[in-house]
């Protein structure tokens, strides 16, 4: 019983504490597993920071984005074109600002595209990356595809561990902040929005540039981890759509939601793949209609379900704990 | 003072006239009545002035400031608030919620967020719904809804409320009380433009009522010199016994 009334009295320590055993787990995992673990744990990182920076933008805004993939690919092009002239870090910011400004560009020009409309476009653009990266690819270097040297796993795992834990925070002050109330009306009624004083392009651009730039730079540390890539393999359409997947699986009501649906699909897609190689997208599509069907506000989405019939156990647990202690005093 | 003006006011969709070379003032401190048939053009003059849609022809000026060109969260920030006749509340979100967009953004200066709680929360509490305020939206009454659309419209502090069709499908207990209210934003020095098809409430409160029909203004005056204008009376008003008898 003492837990219970611990939980109840202490209720806003627990996602602290939880958060706390999450980020001591994340920097000493390196520590005691091998070098196959850390890379995939990299990658379930790189769907996280995808499904995070997506919500972002989609999850408010409701503008259901496509463009992951180009803004992911851009980065991982950027690190196969310059890593042999500068440094890292320094890479890691191009490919930031790069996307920002592509992002702001595309956001200029379609986000006045509504509904659908939006969302082929941005389809679209990856398919139309994909060719021109090639284009470009085989017309200036003549070649098709690049070699990336790779980087020690662990500096990887950890630049990682900084980017997605940046993207959580950064979601989670943005949804507190007017910046995110603006958002949310956005996605509530847009015309209202603008009436009401939000200077609704400004917020959507920008937004759809922050989120960019997570992208931008989780493809710049994804391109040592694939080692090869050529245009095809940078743009893949599956960086648009899994990041969906994983946002819509967790519930894109909180900040959290997508990071849970990140690393339940991440790992399943890991997983699968080398176990199943192409069927893993059989079981994926189960999975999906399940979710769609039965959770409709993702797996976050479960604990207000729970609690509406929990509730009424817990209490009358607490309760009795409360009769129990009465009786000994 | 004219707060509001209007000149040759025009709107095409595609080859109709959906408001048609009308001139308008509005005078500071009263309330307009805006009256005329279904697909008259009320709206639309409403979308105009709150720049939801661009002119045709003709330019509205806002205290001597061209409206026209400028973008619908500029306007809010000028000082025209207005509502919609289909509620236009923001679903994913509380009552106060979504008065907090507008008293977050709906001014020209920056307001910080104690500030806005305070005027979102003293908004609620003029139009009646301050033990609504964490309700989800969608769990009110289209009445309630209604109010906490002029409440997010005062937050912006409009010195011109638009309120466009405010009355309709409320109950007539509901109706009297908005009428009241539109009352109080009036003493509260705000001017109103309101359209309206409840009759009664026009003819309660409005000081100068408009008349248009089939996007062209044919009458404008007092409530009394309308209620006797056989034009309107012809084309609207009649219309209405022929329905009823």
């Amino acid at each position: 019983m003492d837990i219970i009334r611990f939980v109840s009295t202490h209720r806003k320590l627990l996602p602290v504490g939880f958060l706390l055993l999450i980020l001591i787990f994340l920097t000493t995992f390196p520590l005691y597993t091998k070098a196959y673990d850390i890379r995939v744990l990299t990658f379930i990182l790189i769907w996280v920071v995808l499904a995070v920076s997506w919500a972002m933008f989609s999850g408010t805004t409701g503008y259901m984005s496509l463009a992951p993939a180009a803004f992911f690919g851009l980065g991982i092009y950027a690190m196969a074109l310059l890593q042999r002239e500068l440094p890292f870090p320094l890479i890691i910011a191009i490919g930031g600002a790069i996307s920002f400004a592509f992002a702001v560009l595309i956001g200029l020009v379609t986000l006045r595209l509504r509904g659908v409309y939006f969302t082929i476009f941005t389809f679209g653009l990856v398919v139309f990356m994909t060719e021109i990266t090639q284009y470009l690819e085989t017309r200036l270097l003549l070649k098709h595809g690049q070699s990336i040297i790779p980087i020690d796993n662990v500096t990887l795992f950890y630049i990682m561990v900084g980017l997605a834990v940046a993207a959580v925070l950064i979601t989670y002050l943005i949804r507190r902040s007017r910046w995110g109330l603006a958002m949310l009306s956005i996605g509530g009624n847009e015309e209202a929005a603008e009436h009401m004083g939000v200077n609704t392009t400004m917020v959507k651009v920008f937004t759809f540039a922050i989120s960019a730039v997570f992208m931008g730079v989780a493809g710049v540390i994804a391109a040592p981890v694939l080692l090869y890539v050529n245009s095809n393999i940078a743009f893949s359409t599956f960086y648009s759509f899994m990041p969906i997947f994983m946002a819509i699986l967790g519930g894109m009501g909180t900040a959290y939601g997508p990071v849970i649906g990140a690393v339940i699909l991440g790992y399943l897609e890991i997983t699968l793949r080398s176990q199943l190689f192409n069927y893993f997208m059989l079981v994926f599509g189960i999975v999906m209609v399940g979710v769609i069907l039965f959770l409709p506000n993702g797996i976050v989405g479960l604990v207000p379900m729970l609690r509406d019939k929990l509730g009424p156990l817990i209490s009358k647990l607490r309760k009795g704990g409360q009769a129990q202690q009465d009786a000994n005093t | 003072m004219r707060i509001l003006e209007g000149r040759g006011v025009t709107k095409f969709f595609g080859g109709m006239a959906a408001v048609s070379h009308v001139d308008f003032h509005v005078d500071q401190g009263e309330i307009l009545g805006l009256i005329g048939p279904n697909g008259a053009g009320k709206t639309t003059l409403f979308n105009l002035i709150s720049a939801a849609l661009p002119l045709s022809s003709g330019e509205i000026r806002f205290k001597g400031n061209k409206l026209s060109g400028l973008k619908p969260h500029k306007i809010c920030r000028m000082g025209v608030s207005r509502t919609f006749q289909e509620t236009k509340v923001f679903p994913n979100m509380p009552v106060l919620q979504n008065v907090l967009v507008g008293a977050f953004f709906g001014t020209p200066t920056r307001i910080s967020g104690a500030a806005a709680a305070s005027e979102a929360n003293q908004a609620l509490e003029f139009v009646g719904l301050s033990a609504m305020s964490a309700t989800p939206i969608n769990d009110l009454t289209l009445g309630s809804q209604k109010r906490v659309e002029v409440a997010r419209a005062l937050v912006t502090k409009p010195e011109l409320l638009l309120l466009d069709e405010l009355m309709a499908g409320l109950t007539s207990t509901e109706v009297s009380e908005a009428m009241e209210l539109v009352t109080r934003i009036r003493d509260k020095g705000i001017t109103i433009v309101m359209v309206e098809h409840v009759m009664k409430a026009i003819m309660g409160i409005s000081a100068r009522v408009m008349v248009l029909n089939h996007g062209e203004k044919i009458a404008e005056g007092t409530c009394d010199e309308i209620s006797r204008n056989k034009q309107v009376i012809d084309i609207y008003l009649g219309e209405k016994t022929r329905a009823g008898s």
